[in-house]
């Protein structure tokens, strides 16, 4: 931010960039010749545009094979040739229109945007959360804000209003007060100690989903059956194709949360930093953090009353793009968000065609994914995370 | 007239009327504990101090463990806000100001700041470019650096001897290295004021030479404003203006380090006994700690 006209503290003319040259100190080693200009070790616009189209190509050629499969196969051309006839209204093979179109359009389609976009959501608040906490393994599964949000909607719909018309605006608020109160008591344990250890954060991501595990588990036993048996369903984590308008609200809600990430990449960068040095480079930490926190709770409840738990997602997917392409969350938040969606979509593509004709929860794919994966990072990676 | 008043008119008469003496900081009875929120609070970690940091001066501070340096230097830093007392930045009170213009003016550089994420040190350094970097609406927030923001860091890592490591990830870095990203981070800031938490406690002996001799040119040819929180008796007489003696959250002394460091003060301050002889070049106050069972000749 710029000083405004009535500055209260003079300008820094006593050391501006420019005056800061200092030359090489009298006493270091001599500078080498190949050391690298700052421009090429940081992220600049140019490379972020060409990894955010590689990867965006990269997402929309997967999509494309995840339409072609399933229990009926697909072609590409197939495919292309619908679009086509969607887009430019040309008159279609009435064959087409009655079997692969239906499938595509009815099916298909609604049900590969709907795992991209739940993919994408998942991996954002992750990345969210984990610069938040400064803590590599927070995902929004493992802390147990979607068990949070489970419950809230498994109350709601034990009272009824899942069947009802408002059922569309009202889960997702019912989801988010449940993830909201997980992330409360998460909040709550990083405000009053400095620096919150990074197992015991997990040790209250695991308390948290016992008891809400218990509770929701109490509320299926008392349902009638046919009644509790969607209910466990839906909570192994399943993408069912919604109708459109459906599709349509909820892109719209959850774009509306990963635009307002977005908007904090630069503060989350500085957050990962540390609280403290944050703090001293003029950021409001408190209102930002209970900022990303309602709005990762916001999120997270929209996705599990879709979905139900999927898990690890939002902790597997930042950590192989940090790998890949640096801290940055100018670029690690938007391509963990594309690299999510085409994690989910290609799980789904899995569970949808591994056991043809059944299908196999998308949320047991991702959890034996990412599992082992987890292990993996608390066990033989502990150096870093200790 | 308040003393704010008087800082304010200080710093106003400098334009009109040559060169007066004004404060840095002007801190003012301060009394601080934390947790005061809690209806039973915690004991005071600082009693009634009162002191002045003047322009361009490298101010010490030093004490045992647990005497309230590091919350003497958050407070400086509006890290956190006193309960009693007041606080004046260049003749403002700190109160008023926002965070965001502190950090225009003021770069801290913590004790020791293990890093979890694999940002380059360029990445990190140019950080310190936050308070400073103009952020347009429609830009996502994104926040490109610009050139300025780019030559900031390069010279601040040039300054530090940190150009070799402008690729490498922060979090592969010793204890040394992170602590010259750190200070370099700072000096991209730009700022007027620099607080340094134990800024050579990594360091090996090149470095802590190097960054002393650094802030002391940066004192004397740019006017900046150093204060800095040691456990190192020399260096803190070598190359501060002034030295703060903290004990059990009390000022107990304050003066240059001719004055203040005496075999009396150093005795009651850290209770136990130390040598002082002169510096063989500076003739600047000497401490040694004397060696266990010989006679001890103050």
């Amino acid at each position: 931010m710029m000083p405004a006209a009535g500055h209260p503290i003079p300008p820094a003319h006593a050391l501006t960039a420019s005056t800061l040259s200092t030359g090489p100190l009298p006493s270091g080693p001599p500078t080498v010749a190949g050391d690298p200009p700052v421009q090429d070790v940081i992220l600049t616009p140019a490379r972020w545009w060409r990894v955010m189209t590689l990867l965006s190509l990269v997402a929309g050629s997967l999509a494309l094979v995840c339409l072609q499969l399933g229990t009926q196969y697909i072609g590409v051309g197939r495919i292309l040739g619908l679009f086509a006839s969607l887009l430019f209204g040309r008159p279609v093979d009435e064959q087409m229109v009655d079997t692969a179109g239906v499938i595509l359009f009815q099916v298909r389609l609604p049900r590969v945007a709907l795992g991209f976009l739940v993919g994408s959501c998942l991996a954002s608040v992750g990345v969210a959360l984990q610069a938040l906490l400064r803590n590599p393994l927070a995902d929004p599964y493992v802390l147990g804000v979607s068990s949070g949000a489970a419950l809230g909607v498994a109350v709601a719909v034990l009272f009824g209003i899942g069947t009802t018309v408002l059922a569309l605006s009202i889960l997702p608020v019912c989801g988010f007060m449940g993830g909201l109160v997980a992330l409360a008591v998460i909040y709550r344990m990083a405000a009053t100690r400095e620096r919150l250890p990074i197992h015991s954060v997990l040790l209250a991501g695991v308390i948290l989903n016992a008891i809400f595990s218990a509770l929701i588990m109490f509320i299926t036993s008392i349902m009638e059956p046919n009644r509790s048996f969607g209910m466990m369903a839906w909570l192994m984590g399943s993408l069912t194709a919604p109708a459109y308008p459906v599709l349509a609200a909820l892109s719209g809600y959850l774009l509306v949360g990963l635009l307002l990430l977005f908007k904090q990449v630069r503060v989350l960068n500085i957050l990962a930093l540390g609280e403290e040095p944050a703090r001293s480079l003029g950021i409001d930490t408190e209102r930002v953090k209970r900022f990303i926190f309602l709005v990762s709770a916001l999120m997270t409840g929209a996705v599990v009353s879709f979905s139900g738990m999927i898990g690890f997602i939002g902790m597997i997917v930042p950590h192989a793009v940090r790998l890949v392409l640096g801290a940055d969350h100018r670029l690690l938040l938007p391509a963990s968000a594309l690299v999510g969606g085409m994690f989910l979509m290609a799980a789904d593509t899995v569970a949808r065609t591994l056991f043809v004709p059944s299908e196999v929860p998308v949320g047991v794919i991702t959890a034996l994914a990412g599992g082992p994966f987890f292990v993996y990072l608390l066990v033989w990676r502990k150096d870093r995370l200790a | 007239m308040t003393w704010i008043d008087h800082a304010a008119q200080t710093l106003a008469g400098d334009r009109e009327s040559g060169p007066v003496v004004h404060h840095a900081y002007a801190v003012r009875e301060v009394h601080f504990r934390y947790g005061a929120s809690r209806s039973q609070g915690e004991p005071w970690v600082l009693r009634d101090v009162t002191l002045e940091v003047a322009q361009g001066e490298i101010l010490g501070i030093v004490g045992p463990n647990g005497s309230g340096k590091t919350s003497l230097l958050k407070l400086l830093a509006k890290l956190v806000v006193p309960q009693e007392g007041e606080i004046a930045l260049f003749g403002r009170p700190l109160r008023s100001l926002s965070h965001e213009l502190v950090a225009q003016s003021v770069a801290v550089v913590p004790q020791d700041s293990p890093q979890m994420f694999p940002f380059t040190v360029a990445e990190t350094v140019l950080m310190g470019r936050f308070p400073h970097r103009r952020q347009a609406g429609w830009s996502l927030g994104f926040g490109w650096e610009d050139r300025e923001d780019c030559q900031a860091a390069s010279q601040a890592m040039a300054t530090m001897d940190i150009v070799h490591l402008a690729g490498r990830a922060v979090t592969d870095l010793s204890g040394g290295e992170r602590q010259r990203t750190m200070i370099a981070r700072a000096l991209a800031q730009a700022p007027r004021v620099l607080l340094l938490d134990e800024p050579t406690a990594f360091l090996d002996l090149q470095h802590q030479l190097a960054i002393c001799s650094t802030l002391r040119r940066l004192c004397d040819e740019r006017g900046l404003t150093v204060v800095i929180v040691s456990h190192d008796l020399n260096l803190a007489s070598q190359y501060c203006d002034r030295v703060a003696m903290v004990r059990a959250g009390q000022v107990r002394t304050i003066g240059a380090p001719a004055e203040v460091m005496s075999v009396e003060v150093l005795q009651e301050v850290y209770g136990c006994e130390v040598l002082i002889d002169a510096h063989p070049q500076s003739g600047l106050p000497r401490i040694t700690l004397p060696r266990q069972g010989m006679p001890f000749r103050g």
